[in-house]
C-alpha cells in the first residue's frame, strides 16, 4: 500500500483566499489542470476579514484619479522600498480586475449614476476603494469561489502542505496531509503557486486566524527560495482591545474613512499633534476640513486619522504609554460624534459599517452609533514574503510562484489599506497565468520519493513522543509572547538579540513536541506541525529587523529612530546559507525606470 | 476566577458521548474561547473548526445548549453558567470528529446551481449601471457567511433527511441572490421546482431565526422564489394559455 495518495496536475495552488482562487481561475482558463489545496473549507480564508475595500483607480468618484496617482501613492506609502514594476502593474491592472469581478456577479455599492462607488482610505489621495459596506472581502472571496467552482478546479479542502519537493533546480510537487483522516497526499505539478497569506499567528495580538502560520514563506525558504522585506510587519492601528478574548480583532479603517476620529482619554484628537513632513501638504489643518474631506469635499484635505497605518499605530502607542489611553489600554475611536453633523447618523452608521456595528454590539456590548470604541494596534499583515519576479511572480526557485500576502515587493515598507485586495487580484491573476505557461513549457519534473518519505516521517514524529512530549500549544504561545514583547511595533537591538536566543530555545522545545491520540482531525498534531513554519518566519522577521538599523515604514527602531539613506536603497533578502543557517543580506533595490521616477516626482 | 463546566460531545461517525470539562471563565469570553482553553490545557485532540473569530467566516457552527449558534459570537454572559453548557456538533450533518461535521454535501449542492450570467454591458467600456436601491435587496443575501446553521435547523433536512431532493435555505438564498441580481439573465425557476425542491419548504421560518447575519431568509428569499415558481407552473390563466398554445406557451 502506498504511503500517500498521488495526484497529478499542471498547476497546484496552495491557499484558497483571494490570491489562490484568482490564480487557480486564471491557470484553469489558460487550459491547465489545476488543484487548489486549502487549509480550511473553501470560502473561509482570511480574505473574508478584509473590510474596507479594494483599491483601484477607476476614477468613478473623483475623475482626477488614474494609475499614476495610485502608483505614486503606493510607492510613497511603501517608503520607496517597493518593487516599482509591481507597483506599476498593480496600479494599471487593478481597475480591470475589479470590473471583471462585477462581470462574475460581485455587487459593489453604487454611485448616484449607477457605477461602482469608491471610498477614502489612508494614504490614497482620492476616493479609490470599491467596497460593499464593510464586508468587501466576503464579497470578493464569494464571487471568486462561486465563479471558480464552475471552472473545473479540483479543490482539496482542509489539506495542509508540509513540504515542497524539488527536481534538481526546479519545484516538482508538494507533500501534505488531510485533516479529516490524517492521510498523506503527494501532488505532482508542473508549477506551484503559493498563496498562503500571512504570519499573524507568530504574535500574541493579531487579527489573523489560526491558519496564518507563515506556511508559504517557510515552504519556499525550506525549498531554497528567497524571502525579502521580512522586517516589515504591519500593525493595524485599530484592533479591539476589550473584552480580552476578542483582543486583536480588526476594526476597519473604513470607520475613519466615514468620519470616525481618534481621541485620548482627555478627549483630545491627538493625531493632529504629529503629522509627518512627507504628508503635511496633503493633510487637513483643522477638524472642520477633515470632516469635509470624509464627506466628499474635493477641495478639502484628509484628516490625520487617515495617515498611513504605521504612523497611526505609533501615535496610539505613544498616547497609551504616556498614560493618556482608554481604560483597557487603547484609545477611543469615535464615529458616534457624527450625529452632530448628520441627520439620521445612527442609521447612516449602521448602513455604512454594518459588520462593525454588529461586532461591537455582540462582542463588547457597545453601540457604536452612541458610544466610542476602544481600539489599539494589532498584528495584521506582512509586507515581506517570498521574493518574486515583478512580472511573472516566479520565486527564485523555478516553477515556484507566489502571490498575495505571502509574496513580497508591492508594498515595500508599509502597505496602504485597500491595496491588499487589489494585490491579490492583480498578482493572483499574473501568477496563475505564468504558472500555467511554465507548466506548459517545462512539463512535470520528477518527484524524489525518498524526500517525500522523509517529509512524511518527520511529520509523524510527534506521535512517537506521545503525550509525554512538550505541549504544542504551550510552545506556540511562548513564541507568540516572545514576538509580541521583543519584535513588535517598537524594536531595540538588545531585545531583538534576546528574541533570537529565545527562538533558538523554542526550536529545541518544538523538536520535543509530542502528540497524543491519532491522526484523524487532531488539532494538537496540526499545531505541532505549524510550529516549524512559525519559527522560520519569526527568525526571518527578527534577523531582518536586526539588520535594518533605522526606522522606516512599519519597522521602527527606538535605538535608531531616523532614516538611514543607504538603507533606503536596499531590500533585505533572507535565504538558507550553505551551512544550513539562516542568512540575511542587503541587495540593491530594483532599478526605477526614468518614466516612473518622473511620475513619482510629479506627484510629490 | 469563576468556573464553568462545558459538556462537549466527543466522538466520531461510530458514536460518541458528552464529556464534562470544568474550566475557568473570564469577562467577555465566548464559547469558542472556552473550547480553546479546554483544548490547550485538557484535551489537545479536541476537534473544532474555526477561523476568523469575529462572526465573518461561518466556520465554528455548533449547537450550544441545543441552539444552533456560531461559537465565536455566543458570549458566556448570555448563558446560565450554574449548569453545564452543552456543546454539540451540527446534528443535521454526519459527524466526523467531536465538533467537526461533514458539510461536503453543501458544497456539492452549490455546484448544481446555474452560475451567474450577466446581460451585455450597458456602457461601451464594458461596465454596467445599477441603482443602489436595486442592489440593496441582493446585498442582503450576499451577506451570507455559509455557516450552514439554517441548513442544520431546517426540518426538511434535519428530520426528514431530504438531502437528495431539497437544496436547503442556504442555497435558496443563493438562488435568490442570483435570480434577483439586476444583471443576471439565467432562468432557474424549473430547477427550483424540481432539483432544489422549493415546495418542501413550508415556511416555518426556523432558518430565519438562527441566521447570524439576520437575513430574512423566508420572507425575502424563499417566499418570492415560491411566488415565481407558482406564477410559472401553477397560475390557472397560464395553464389555460399553455394548453391552448401547446407546451411551450408564454412564460411570466
Amino acid at each position: 500500500m502506498p504511503a500517500w495518495e498521488e495526484h497529478e496536475h499542471d498547476v497546484v495552488v496552495i491557499g484558497a483566499g483571494g490570491a489562490g482562487l484568482r490564480a487557480a481561475i486564471e491557470a484553469s482558463a489558460a487550459g491547465a489542470s489545476v488543484a487548489l489545496v486549502c487549509k480550511s473549507l473553501l470560502g473561509k480564508a482570511h480574505t473574508v476579514m478584509a473590510e474596507g475595500g479594494v483599491a483601484a483607480a477607476l476614477a468613478n468618484v473623483d475623475e482626477r484619479d488614474n494609475w499614476m496617482v495610485h502608483f505614486a501613492d503606493t510607492m510613497r506609502g511603501g517608503q520607496y522600498l517597493n518593487n516599482p514594476r509591481m507597483a506599476e502593474l498593480h496600479a494599471k491592472e487593478a481597475p480591470e480586475r475589479v470590473r471583471e469581478l462585477e462581470a462574475w456577479g460581485a455587487l459593489f455599492d453604487r454611485t448616484p449614476d449607477g457605477r461602482i462607488l469608491q471610498r477614502n482610505f489612508g494614504g490614497h489621495r482620492y476616493p479609490r476603494l470599491a467596497h460593499v459596506g464593510d464586508r468587501t472581502g466576503l464579497e470578493l472571496i464569494r464571487t471568486l469561489q462561486d465563479h471558480g467552482i464552475h471552472q473545473g478546479l479540483q479543490v482539496f479542502m482542509e489539506c495542509t502542505v508540509v513540504a515542497l519537493l524539488r527536481d534538481d533546480g526546479r519545484v516538482a510537487g508538494a507533500l501534505g496531509y488531510d485533516r479529516e483522516r490524517g492521510r498523506f497526499h503527494l501532488w505532482r505539478a508542473g508549477a506551484l503557486v503559493l498563496a498562503t497569506g500571512g504570519i499573524g499567528r507568530a504574535y500574541k495580538i493579531t487579527s489573523n486566524s489560526w491558519e496564518y502560520t507563515g506556511d508559504g514563506q517557510a515552504l519556499a525558504y525550506d525549498a531554497g527560495a528567497e524571502l525579502m522585506d521580512m522586517e516589515f510587519v504591519q500593525f493595524h492601528p485599530t484592533g479591539m482591545v476589550w473584552p480580552p478574548s476578542v483582543t486583536g480583532i480588526l476594526v476597519t479603517e473604513g470607520v475613519r474613512g466615514e468620519g470616525g476620529v481618534l481621541r485620548n482619554k482627555d478627549g483630545r484628537r491627538f493625531m493632529f499633534d504629529d503629522i509627518p513632513e512627507a504628508y503635511r501638504a496633503q493633510t487637513a489643518d483643522s477638524e472642520e476640513e477633515g470632516w469635509r474631506y470624509t464627506q466628499g469635499d474635493k477641495a478639502a484635505r484628509r484628516p490625520p486619522e487617515l495617515l498611513t497605518r504605521d504612523h497611526v499605530a505609533r501615535c496610539i502607542m505613544r498616547e497609551v504609554r504616556a498614560g493618556r489611553g482608554s481604560p483597557h489600554g487603547g484609545v477611543f475611536l469615535d464615529i458616534a460624534w457624527i450625529r452632530e453633523r448628520l441627520p439620521h447618523a445612527a442609521e447612516h452608521i449602521r448602513r455604512k459599517l454594518p459588520s462593525m456595528y454588529h461586532q461591537f454590539r455582540q462582542l463588547a456590548d457597545i453601540d457604536i452609533t452612541q458610544q466610542p470604541m476602544e481600539v489599539g494596534p494589532t498584528t495584521h499583515y506582512i509586507m515581506g514574503g517570498v521574493r518574486v519576479d515583478g512580472d511573472t511572480q516566479m520565486s527564485t526557485l523555478p516553477g515556484l510562484f507566489a502571490a498575495g500576502e505571502c509574496a513580497a515587493g508591492l508594498h515595500g515598507a508599509n502597505r496602504l489599506g485597500g491595496n491588499s485586495l487589489s494585490d491579490l487580484l492583480v498578482f493572483g491573476q499574473r501568477a496563475g497565468r505564468h504558472a500555467a505557461a511554465f507548466a506548459r513549457e517545462h512539463g512535470r519534473g520528477a518527484v524524489d520519493g525518498d524526500a517525500a518519505a522523509a517529509g512524511m516521517r518527520c511529520a509523524l514524529e510527534p506521535f512517537e513522543r506521545g503525550a509525554g512530549g512538550e505541549n504544542a500549544y504551550t510552545v506556540q504561545s511562548s513564541l507568540q509572547e516572545t514576538m509580541q514583547d521583543l519584535v513588535g511595533i517598537v524594536r531595540r537591538e538588545q531585545e531583538l538579540l534576546r528574541a533570537l536566543e529565545l527562538i533558538g530555545a523554542l526550536r529545541e522545545r518544538a523538536a520535543r513536541v509530542g502528540v497524543a491520540g491519532h491522526r484523524e482531525y487532531n488539532p494538537g498534531w496540526h499545531t505541532a506541525l505549524d510550529l516549524h513554519n512559525l519559527l522560520v518566519v519569526a527568525e526571518a522577521v527578527t534577523r531582518a529587523a536586526l539588520l535594518r538599523r533605522e526606522s522606516r515604514g512599519a519597522h521602527f527602531r527606538e535605538d535608531a529612530p531616523g532614516k538611514v539613506e543607504a538603507l533606503g536603497k536596499v531590500n533585505h533578502v533572507v535565504r538558507r546559507g550553505p551551512d544550513g543557517a539562516m542568512a540575511v543580506a542587503a541587495v540593491p533595490l530594483p532599478p526605477l525606470r526614468a518614466d516612473l521616477a518622473e511620475v513619482i516626482q510629479e506627484m510629490r | 476566577m469563576p468556573q464553568a463546566t462545558f459538556r462537549i460531545w466527543r466522538g466520531d461517525a461510530a458514536g460518541g458521548e458528552l464529556r464534562d470539562y470544568p474550566t475557568e471563565v473570564s469577562e467577555g469570553m465566548v464559547v469558542l474561547d472556552a473550547v480553546h482553553r479546554i483544548q490547550a490545557a485538557q484535551a489537545p485532540d479536541l476537534s473544532v473548526r474555526w477561523n476568523c473569530k469575529a462572526g465573518k467566516c461561518g466556520s465554528c457552527s455548533a449547537e450550544v445548549n441545543g441552539q444552533p449558534r456560531l461559537m465565536c459570537m455566543t458570549r458566556l454572559s448570555e448563558l446560565p453558567l450554574e449548569r453545564p453548557v452543552t456543546v454539540e456538533p451540527l446534528r443535521a450533518f454526519p459527524p466526523l470528529r467531536d465538533l467537526v461535521t461533514d458539510v461536503s454535501w453543501n458544497f456539492a449542492v452549490k455546484q448544481t446551481i446555474r452560475r451567474f450570467r450577466p446581460r451585455a454591458p450597458d456602457a461601451p467600456d464594458g461596465t454596467w449601471r445599477m441603482a443602489q436601491s436595486d442592489v440593496d435587496r441582493v446585498q442582503e443575501f450576499r451577506k451570507c457567511i455559509e455557516c450552514f446553521l439554517c441548513q442544520d435547523v431546517c426540518h426538511v433536512l434535519r428530520d426528514h433527511r431530504k438531502f437528495d431532493g431539497f437544496a436547503g435555505p442556504r442555497f435558496l438564498v443563493h438562488v435568490a441572490a442570483l435570480e434577483m441580481h439586476p444583471l443576471d439573465t439565467e432562468d432557474r425557476t424549473e430547477d427550483l421546482r424540481r432539483a432544489h425542491g422549493i415546495g418542501f419548504c413550508n415556511i416555518t421560518k426556523c432558518c430565519t431565526r438562527v441566521c447570524p447575519e439576520n437575513i430574512a431568509i423566508t420572507d425575502n428569499a424563499i417566499i418570492p422564489l415560491k411566488e415565481r415558481v407558482a406564477d410559472r407552473f401553477y397560475d390557472p390563466l397560464v395553464l389555460i394559455l399553455r394548453w391552448l398554445r401547446g407546451p411551450r406557451g408564454p412564460q411570466t
